[in-house]
């Protein structure tokens, strides 16, 4: 029985360990902790074994892709077929995703102490990682978009975990409505992949619909504007990628998505979920590459890398204007998005994902940090009345400082740096453009600029808050040092000495070449990002370095441009175009199918009824006046007539004597008359 | 001689007088009266059919006739008899009244 076989154990297990905490009452806060934190380390296990499995395939160079394919059901001459796949993809996301998920969890048995629902939060946590999880190892598209839903499902349950604060109910509602706008285009590309291609599996032994028979046929179709079926259906599925990885037009529930608890926030909207999104585009990159010439690209992964380049720098603008240290690195998570995107367009799956990994462990470090932070100034959230907290909480600092560090690309010991800096270098190199390289240039400069601030804000300066910060518990605590270990330890494995990680995914060999760090096209790009960095660090420490302006004093940027900072704090205004125009239109639209559903579905109903109601009075009228009013007229009658004849009984004898003189005489008169001849 | 005919019609008025008298009456006694008046239209008929018969010399009718009248004496004596009996009962020989045959 090998690994590839049990792999549906991985999200199975927390999948069931959420259903039998769904049963657990409240209090009982040990054995769903136990549950979850149990289940997934199973997973752990697993999902190392299954890396083991497939390191092994590598290093022993022999096909590294396994598949189990099965019918779910037959409809007709079509099969509904599901299964999974274990490749290196799969596998490095797997350990990734159980690896920060397990962490998270235990972090979430310390930050979520105090709240009642301590279970509840369970059961959707493990919810999620089984479902994350399935998305990870599907190989049929129907599968995946099924765990895909869940994920949004169990999304939208943890923001609104607080379900009695109405934004927080807002904001999971809106996060589930945006996504939702991205898989409707999604499905859109499954149906539409389904048509070409008659199969809903990804690799099928050469039937699959990442496979060169099913590429090859839909690449010679075209569609409008010039794009082959390929590259259209790319595009949808990429719509539903940019509604869950948060790019552009459909990035707006991210930031609103910081309503829920912070391990949510740390665990969906940093590390995995979102990444989903990228983990998807990664997926079907052979049917976006489909048709790829040595030293071009495809249209598809053109409109891939704009979007991404324009939504790293216009959230990383905005993040610079905010005050919420979660919301801050919400917009931070969406413009890192925005560079995994980019670089998946620019770079292929390799680039893309390896800044996917590393982004997850600091960003969730970040996150988790920010929740100790946020645990140890008494729930207060806005930077403005934080600062010193350097000393009072020293492991968090340590660790934060390890994060932001990552995050900003600092060269040579964080893996923000390695993941980054492939990206750019694919950027430099791309044919179509300088564009994005430019782009992704500014937006590090911004990214290391507002995590400059909001560290000084928060670590530095004096102490602005009430009552006294306090550091977190250790079950707080480790989790945020394994998490910075692995943030500044996995920048080893993408070294273009050592390019591990490319090797591991593309399947070829991998070769320790020190000489590659003397090349001067690498030593350039490590010019620029120490400038960059030294740029972004150093603007940012001189606006805000030891200062601690109180809350209500003016930013130090806003008083430098106060029509810029007013623009970027109010979010560059998507979510106010957003509701005067798509959300307006649907309240009238709303209205408009109101007033058909009320005045003419309903007068026709009603027209109908009272049509009905004629007809019944009509039957009433008929039935009691006629019938019955007949009937007991009838039975009026022979009671009548009864009276009558018993009038013919009345006991006196001279009238029965008349009666019969009359009668005889009627006799004798026929007799005579008939006697007649 | 007066033809049949005149003592038929004689007979047949007081026949009809009678019945008249024994269906329209209410005093009990006035019935029997009635029914004695028919009877003896009876007799009538009978001694005009013999007179006026083939056989006017034998003694048929007129034997008929006195059987008939002996009839009508018992009759009329059983009559009165329950006449009587009924007035004991009901104090009155009101013929209206008497109907507990009723119903």
């Amino acid at each position: 029985m090998g690994i590839c076989d049990l792999l549906w154990l991985i999200p199975a297990i927390p999948i069931v360990a959420s259903g039998i905490i769904a049963l657990l009452k409240q209090p009982r806060r040990k054995p769903a902790a136990a549950l979850a934190i149990g289940s997934l380390s199973i997973s752990l296990l697993l999902s190392l074994w299954a890396f083991a499995h497939v390191l092994a395939g590598w290093t022993n160079h022999m096909a590294v892709r396994e598949t189990f394919n099965f019918t779910w059901m037959q409809v007709g001459a079509a099969s509904v077929q599901l299964g999974w796949i274990l490749d290196p993809l799969a596998a490095i996301m797997l350990v990734m995703v159980s690896l920060v998920g397990l962490l998270i969890f235990i972090y979430s048995v310390g930050y979520m102490e105090h709240d009642e629902n301590f279970t509840r939060f369970f059961c959707f946590l493990s919810l999620f990682a089984g479902a994350m999880l399935g998305v990870v190892i599907s190989n049929s598209i129907l599968l995946l978009f099924m765990c895909w839903e869940i994920v949004g499902l169990t999304s939208y349950l943890l923001i609104g975990f607080w379900y009695h604060k109405p934004s927080a109910a807002a904001a999971a509602k809106k996060a589930f409505i945006t996504t939702r706008v991205g898989d409707v285009f999604f499905l859109l590309g499954i149906v539409w992949l389904f048509a070409q291609t008659g199969t809903l599996l990804f690799y099928n032994y050469g039937a699959g619909s990442l496979e060169a028979l099913a590429l090859t046929n839909m690449l010679a179709q075209h569609a409008a504007l010039g794009l082959t079926f390929a590259g259209a259906i790319g595009l949808l599925i990429f719509c539903g990628a940019a509604g869950k990885s948060g790019q552009l037009p459909l990035h707006v529930w991210l930031p609103d998505a910081m309503e829920g608890p912070t391990p949510v926030s740390a665990l969906i909207h940093a590390a995995t979920m979102v990444a989903a999104g990228v983990y998807l585009i990664a997926r079907v990159y052979p049917l976006m590459s489909a048709g790829i010439q040595p030293g071009g690209t495809t249209t598809a992964l053109v409109v891939v890398t704009w979007v991404g380049s324009l939504t790293a720098v216009f959230a990383a603008l905005i993040a610079v204007a905010q005050n919420d240290i979660k919301r801050i690195l919400a917009y931070s998570t969406v413009s890192q998005l925005g560079y995994m995107m980019a670089g998946l367009g620019l770079g292929g799956v390799a680039i893309g994902m390896f800044h996917l990994i590393t982004h997850a462990f600091f960003k969730a470090l970040l996150f988790l940090g920010a929740g100790s932070v946020i645990h140890g100034a008494h729930e207060e959230q806005d930077v403005r009345k934080m600062g010193g907290l350097k000393s009072a909480m020293p492991l968090t600092f340590a660790t934060y400082a390890v994060g932001m560090l990552a995050l900003c690309g600092v060269p040579i010991f964080f893996s923000g740096f390695w993941s980054k800096d492939a990206i750019l270098e694919s950027a430099h190199g791309w044919p179509l453009s300088r564009a994005p390289y430019y782009l992704l240039i500014f937006g590090a400069v911004l990214t290391a600029f507002y995590m400059t601030r909001q560290v000084s804000y928060a670590f530095f300066g004096k102490w602005r808050g009430h009552g006294h910060a306090h550091e977190s518990p250790r079950v707080m605590t480790m989790p945020l040092g394994i998490l910075a270990f692995f943030a500044i330890a996995l920048g080893a494995i993408g070294t273009p000495a050592w390019p591990w990680f490319r090797a591991f995914l593309g399947n070829h060999a991998a070769d320790i070449d020190l000489h590659a760090f003397a090349e001067p096209a690498w030593l350039m790009l490590l010019a620029s990002s120490f400038v960059i960095v030294t740029v972004g660090i150093g603007v940012g420490w001189w606006l805000y370095g030891n200062k601690s302006p109180a809350a209500e004093e003016p930013d130090a940027l806003e008083k430098a441009a106060p029509v810029l900072w007013t623009g970027l704090s109010n979010r560059l205004y998507v979510d106010e175009f957003y509701g005067a125009t798509f959300i307006a239109f649907y309240y009238w639209w709303a209205r408009v199918t109101d007033f058909i559903d009320r005045r003419v579905w309903g007068g026709i109903v009603a027209g109908v009824a009272w049509l009905f109601g004629l007809w019944a009075r009509f039957n009433q009228f008929f039935d009691n006046d006629w019938i019955n009013g007949g009937f007991d007229k009838g039975c009026e009658e022979m009671a009548n007539s009864g009276g009558l004849l018993a009038r013919a009984q009345n006991g006196r004898v001279q009238i029965y004597l008349r009666i019969l003189a009359v009668g005889m005489i009627a006799l004798v008169a026929i007799l005579l008359w008939s006697a007649r001849p | 001689m007066t033809p049949l005919a005149a003592y038929l019609m004689v007979a047949a008025l007081l026949f009809a007088i009678g019945l008249a008298g024994a269906l329209t009456r209410r005093n009990a006694i006035l019935v029997l009266i009635g029914i004695e008046l028919m009877l003896n239209a009876a007799n009538l008929n009978l001694i005009a059919f013999w007179r006026y018969g083939p056989h006017p010399e034998l003694l048929t009718g007129m034997m008929f006739a006195i059987f008939s009248i002996a009839v009508a004496a018992a009759e009329a004596a059983v009559g009165l008899g329950l006449v009587i009996s009924i007035y004991r009962h009901a104090r009155t020989t009101d013929l209206e009244q008497m109907n507990r045959m009723k119903g």
